[in-house]
């Protein structure tokens, strides 16, 4: 049956079109219930038992969820309680359309089988499809949609068969009118919160309902705090006028009362807007896309530098806000006034779920609580739960669902509990969710792409792929790894030459473009290594095992053979599938010892000894060209086997054959990169270091200053080599000191389509052109790299995203947010398992060095520890001492002492716990002694003495 | 946000199809008396107009004259109103051009010309209404108007577009779907003898997945010449009642 959809649609240039689209009535949807013996379906979701025990419904029954619904309490639908759920396709379009994240997690739902969640097409169903009515909105339409297919469900489900088992079909909306209208019809229907509540046996599930509009009310007086948003249609005129900008909304991390709306300007020219107190933020929380209108240049005011953390009970009227906002408008120069603007409506919600704490209500009977995110942008948010003295001291997560003008805070609902505050698991968790680390389990989508075991090579894997077994291959990697996705080899070829093989597991053989796996991986970008806990970008069978290239078991690689001379000049290059037989899986340590014990004369350890006269020739050549060396304090902890609790602190030690390993993958990356190019000039996959901007180094070079000591910076070699001659009599540490400080004045390497981009160099490793092959198993960019150079030596197909620079260029971005958050979570991580040390260590002396100069306080870097800290001069407590800070230098005055770059120092080190969601590190100064600023150096502790246990 | 979901989970599409399923053909012959032939042919909502005047003998410059064997000329247009933005179009833009010249390559395969040498064979297309494969509509309407014309051919010219989602290929494709970033080929097709009069193709698509793609046009090409057969039949069979009253 045919039927003809007809609407207008505005196009880009904002003229009206009228456009006619098909509309195909069918008779062959089924209604997926098992209950059911009329329909032809082949397979069935939907349970004839379908049991939730509920006080409200005592028969088995489906529940069809409307649009709201699903986008409001998609936290309640994934629930494991919640089973036989029907998802209409209206709601499903809808939920698509508005929510891209609600949709991904309905979908992750919708795949998981003991879910028993079903879609039904009611949009292309012959009974079940209703024009729009003339004056009808698009809404109003949707829900009588919805409510003509729970009708029809309700009446397929009486069949003689079912009948006995008195299956119905329920429908949840939290809409009033549309539940009237269902009731009405005479359908089953109830609003979630009164299903929820009915659930026995459930009452963790009440706290995580969202709000509905219907309870705000009730929440906060009738008084109304903020000022109407603007509805969209207005915002865009205003932005299309100028009268408004349209921008990111940044909150301040000291001032919730302050923030900033980044707005994008042509190119590279942006702007900021500043924006001060609540009437002006108008509800828009951090990230939000927001529009916002310039004030009067005579009401402009500059950023404050005041700390102000919103704390303390519900403030429910204004009074003290208005105490606090007039001290931030006080002292403002006519010079350092920023313009300034108000909030007039949001354009998008960027809210996700945050982690945080309760405070709990004085009131004892309160349901209402008000929660404390750990990020300091987000402003607290009110809750109503019942477990509330269950979930203090808690970390947990809450979901915002919304922020009426009546109200001082945003109203949301519990999500779930991550544990108790301060535990290692907790704190894990709530690093990987405030990082935006994706970590939950793989869903069963993304599961169902793996290859069946037990798996074997089978000949079709063998088409286009060479046959390595026979070769003497072996991987070099740190103690314990377990995702090894690289192997060497190295061999006399008959005409004196050497052959150098790079073998790198072949993940995209099992990851193919477009399915549930790759974009999960792509998604996830890169495996996130916390301190003793890994991250997974592909599932554990991928990364612990078919893609790992374990010693003496079959593995399919993608190689990078070259044949060298014994100068290590590259004579002749070549890609290919292949499938290699590790012989060993060593450590670096490992590996060292068979290249240093000259008994030991076996196949591996002339290979190894092979690549490593190469590497060192490799390693030379390149530094000459002006590669730097930088170095960064990288720690590892010595856990407790048992605890998990770190015992011990060291900073890593780099052998030989970890710059030997180092150096064949940087050589494979740049074979690669120069071929992919070569193949796809539009859509290489690359990677680009910019060189830093000249005023970067300005704290190097006074650094060095500061030691008579000349850097140069014009280009990368120039400073390698400056950094190399660097040295200062009786101060060994000195050059890795100037080292770590070149490093932070280095950029970002970022991931680039080369169709969008002209300039390729990587300017830490001195290279032309980059990009990064060797780690398929870890990094998604790898794995696009694996692709392209598969299509690019004719091994396997392209595809069109593969081909399409918008597209790749999307990626990148994603990739390198995602590589950045990956990072700083790492960070995280470190600070926090060293806080965990220093908690279990007590007070703590070292010698240190100041790394940087600051107005009011110094920067102290321990190298034993490979940890930094601050010493603040300025403490709240006390009186400040006479400070006198020269940019010039930079030097520091404390009373008479002068702190440089480089001075010797010695501090106390403690954890400071006195706020529980932000613990961190204290330094105290022990010397130079400062009257009125240091502190006695502490009796050294018995704790520390104790055995170590590693 | 995201774009249109082409084809859903459930495996339909937009318009309610499944990925094999044609679009609702339905066709007239004869709608002209005064032309030697004529068909109006809709393939959902694209709508073909197709008059065919010939074999006569050639007109215009007498050198394009072939000994052995019948010219076809063809010319293709698109109404103004055939578009939901009105656009003036001239006659003998690129893109009509282009197209009239693969009607003609597709017809000089299909039809008999070695019976008529020394003549000139006219086939007219004009889309009223355009939703989506333009060219396959094009061809099977003028099929059937060289049918009413009586002129001798090898096997009725079927054409299809089909695309390609999610490894699925999609058979003829609508408006939506063509502007969805689909890569699409349009082919047509002697069904009973399996020869391909053409294959046309501007997007990427990689060689692997080429025969599989050729595979589902050959198919969706013969559903639609099971259409054009029933609608050449059921027009004998109105026309000989009329005759023989
Ligand atoms: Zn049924």
């Amino acid at each position: 049956m045919l039927k003809s959809k007809t609407f207008v649609k505005k196009t880009r240039s904002g003229r009206v079109m009228k456009i006619v689209r098909e509309h195909y009535l069918r008779d062959d949807i089924w209604c997926g219930s098992e209950a059911c013996d009329e329909c032809k379906q082949e397979s069935t979701v939907l349970q004839q038992e379908a049991c939730i025990e509920s006080n409200l419904c005592s028969y088995p029954h489906y529940l069809i969820p409307d649009t709201n619904v699903v986008l409001h309490q998609i936290d309640v639908l994934g629930d494991p309680v919640i089973r036989n759920v029907i998802i209409l396709q209206t709601v499903l379009q809808e939920v698509r359309h508005r929510s891209a994240p609600v949709y991904k997690r309905l979908k992750d739902i919708m795949h998981e089988k003991e879910k028993h969640f079903y879609t039904f097409t009611n949009e292309h169903h012959r009974e079940t499809f209703i024009e729009r009515e003339p004056g009808e909105s698009a809404n109003d339409r949707n829900d009588r949609a919805i409510r003509v297919a729970a009708r029809w469900y309700s009446q397929h489900l009486k069949t003689p068969k079912s009948s006995t088992d008195g299956l119905k079909v329920v429908l949840l909306t939290n809409d009033q009118g549309n539940k009237q209208k269902a009731e009405d019809s005479g359908l089953l229907v109830y609003k979630c919160e009164e299903y929820i509540k009915s659930l026995i046996a459930n009452p963790d599930l009440m706290d995580r309902l969202a709000l509905s509009s219907d309870d705000k009310n009730e929440i906060t007086s009738s008084k109304v705090l903020f000022p109407e948003h603007l509805p969209l249609s207005r915002i865009q005129t205003g932005i299309k006028s100028g009268s408004f900008l349209q921008g990111t909304f940044r909150a301040s991390r000291d001032n919730y009362l302050e923030a900033t709306v980044f707005v994008q300007g042509e190119g590279e020219d942006s702007t900021e807007v500043l924006i001060q107190g609540l009437q002006d933020l108008n509800r828009a929380v951090h990230q939000d896309v927001v529009a916002v209108q310039l004030l009067p240049r005579n009401q402009w005011v500059a950023p404050s530098s005041v700390v102000l953390q919103d704390e303390g009970t519900a403030k429910d009227d204004d009074i003290e806000e208005e105490e606090e906002e007039k001290v931030l408008r006080i002292s403002a120069h006519e010079a350092a006034r920023k313009p300034t603007g108000k909030v007039v409506g949001i354009i998008k919600r960027n809210w996700r779920p945050f982690c945080g704490m309760l405070n709990v209500s004085q009131i004892k009977e309160s349901t209402r609580h008000l929660f404390t995110p750990a990020d300091r942008r987000i402003p607290r948010i009110r809750i109503e739960t019942r477990q509330a003295s269950t979930l203090a001291g808690q970390r947990i997560m809450v979901a915002i669902d919304g922020w009426p003008k009546d109200s001082r805070y945003p109203n949301g609902h519990f999500v779930r509990s991550l544990g108790s505050a301060g535990e290692k698991d907790t704190e894990e968790e709530v690093l990987l969710l405030e990082h935006d680390v994706p970590h939950q389990a793989f869903s069963q989508a993304v599961l169902s792409f793996l290859p069946k075991m037990p798996w074997a090579i089978t000949p079709e894997d063998m088409v286009r792929r060479e046959d390595l077994r026979h070769l003497t291959v072996c991987s070099v990697d740190p103690p314990g790894c377990t995702d090894i996705d690289d192997a060497l080899h190295c061999r006399d070829l008959e005409n004196g030459n050497l052959e150098v093989g790079v073998h790198i597991a072949d993940v995209s053989h099992f990851i193919r473009p477009g399915n549930a796996l790759d974009k999960e991986a792509a998604s996830r970008g890169t495996t996130v290594y916390l301190c003793g806990k890994r991250i997974d970008m592909v599932p554990e069978l991928l990364s612990s095992n078919l893609c790992s290239l374990r010693s003496n078991v079959e593995r399919l690689t993608f190689s990078c053979i070259w044949e060298m001379n014994h100068k290590a000049e590259i004579l002749k290059t070549r890609f290919t599938k292949s499938v290699i037989n590790s012989k060993a899986s060593l450590t670096y340590a490992e590996a060292q010892m068979r290249i240093d014990d000259a008994t030991k004369n076996d196949s591996i350890t002339k290979s190894l000894r092979g690549l490593n006269k190469l590497a060192k020739i490799l390693k030379r050549q390149r530094i000459e060209k002006g590669a730097l060396t930088l170095s960064s304090m990288e720690v590892r902890f010595h856990m407790d086997s048992e605890t998990h609790d770190p015992i011990d602190l060291q900073t890593k030690e780099l052998m030989e054959t970890n710059s030997m390993v180092e150096e064949f993958m940087l050589l494979a990356n740049i074979s690669v990169a120069q071929k992919i190019y070569d193949e796809f000039a539009e859509c290489a996959l690359l990677r680009k270091h910019p060189p830093p901007p000249p005023s970067n180094y300005d704290i190097l070079l006074k650094a060095a200053k500061s030691k008579d000591v000349e850097i140069h910076t014009d280009s990368a070699k120039a400073l390698a080599d400056s950094l190399d001659v660097a040295r200062v009599d009786g101060f060994p540490y000195f050059n890795t000191l100037l080292r770590i400080l070149a490093t932070r004045c280095m950029m970002q390497a970022v991931y680039f389509c080369s169709g969008m981009d002209s300039d390729f160099h990587h300017y830490g490793l001195a290279s032309p052109i980059y990009t990064h092959f060797t780690s398929p198993i870890r990094r998604y960019a790898d794995i696009i790299v694996h692709r392209l150079l598969a299509a690019a030596i004719g091994a396997d197909s392209t595809y069109p995203d593969l081909m399409d620079k918008h597209k790749q260029s999307a990626l990148c971005i994603n990739l390198n947010y995602r590589h950045k958050m990956a990072q700083y979570a790492q960070r995280a991580s470190v600070s926090f398992h060293t806080q965990l040390f220093f908690k279990n260590r007590g007070i703590v002396n070292e010698e240190g060095f100041v790394l940087f100069v600051r107005k009011n306080a110094i920067i102290v870097l321990i190298p034993k520890f490979g940890l930094e800290g601050t010493v603040f001069f300025d403490t709240k407590d006390k009186t400040a001492p006479n400070l006198v800070f020269d940019e010039e230098g930079p030097t520091l005055n404390v009373e008479q002492h002068t702190f440089h770059i480089f001075d010797k120092v010695k501090v106390t080190i403690s954890l400071d716990d006195s706020n529980i969601q932000h613990q961190k590190i204290r330094m105290a100064l022990i010397d130079p002694v400062i009257p009125g600023v240091s502190v006695p150096a502490p009796d050294i502790e018995p704790q520390a003495k104790k055995p170590k246990l590693d | 946000m995201a774009g249109m979901e082409l084809l859903s989970d459930q495996g339909y599409r937009l318009d309610g199809r499944k990925a094999t399923e044609l679009r609702k053909v339905q066709a007239r012959m004869g709608v002209f008396a005064q032309a030697d032939g004529s068909a109006y042919l809709e393939q959902g909502n694209t709508k073909a107009l197709a008059v065919v005047y010939g074999p006569h003998e050639m007109r215009g410059s007498r050198s394009r004259t072939l000994h052995d064997q019948a010219v076809i000329n063809c010319q293709y247009s698109m109404a103004t109103f055939s578009t939901a933005e009105r656009k003036r179009r001239p006659h003998g833009d690129r893109k009509s051009t282009e197209m009239s010249l693969h009607l003609k390559q597709t017809f000089e395969a299909a039809v008999m010309t070695q019976l008529y040498p020394r003549s000139q064979i006219d086939i007219y297309v004009k889309i009223l209404q355009s939703d989506g494969g333009n060219y396959s509509v094009c061809v099977n309407a003028a099929t059937l108007a060289v049918i009413d014309a009586g002129i001798p051919m090898r096997d009725y010219v079927c054409a299809c577009t089909v695309g390609f989602v999610d490894e699925t290929p999609l058979a003829d494709l609508c408006y939506a779907e063509e502007g969805g970033g689909v890569s699409s080929l349009a082919l047509a097709l002697l069904p009973r003898g399996g020869q391909i009069a053409l294959l046309q193709m501007d997007a990427r698509l990689h060689q692997d997945h080429l025969e599989r793609l050729i595979e589902a046009a050959m198919t969706a090409c013969k559903g639609v010449g099971k259409v054009l057969d029933e609608v050449v039949r059921q027009h004998l069979q109105e026309v000989s009642v009329l005759t023989s009253d």
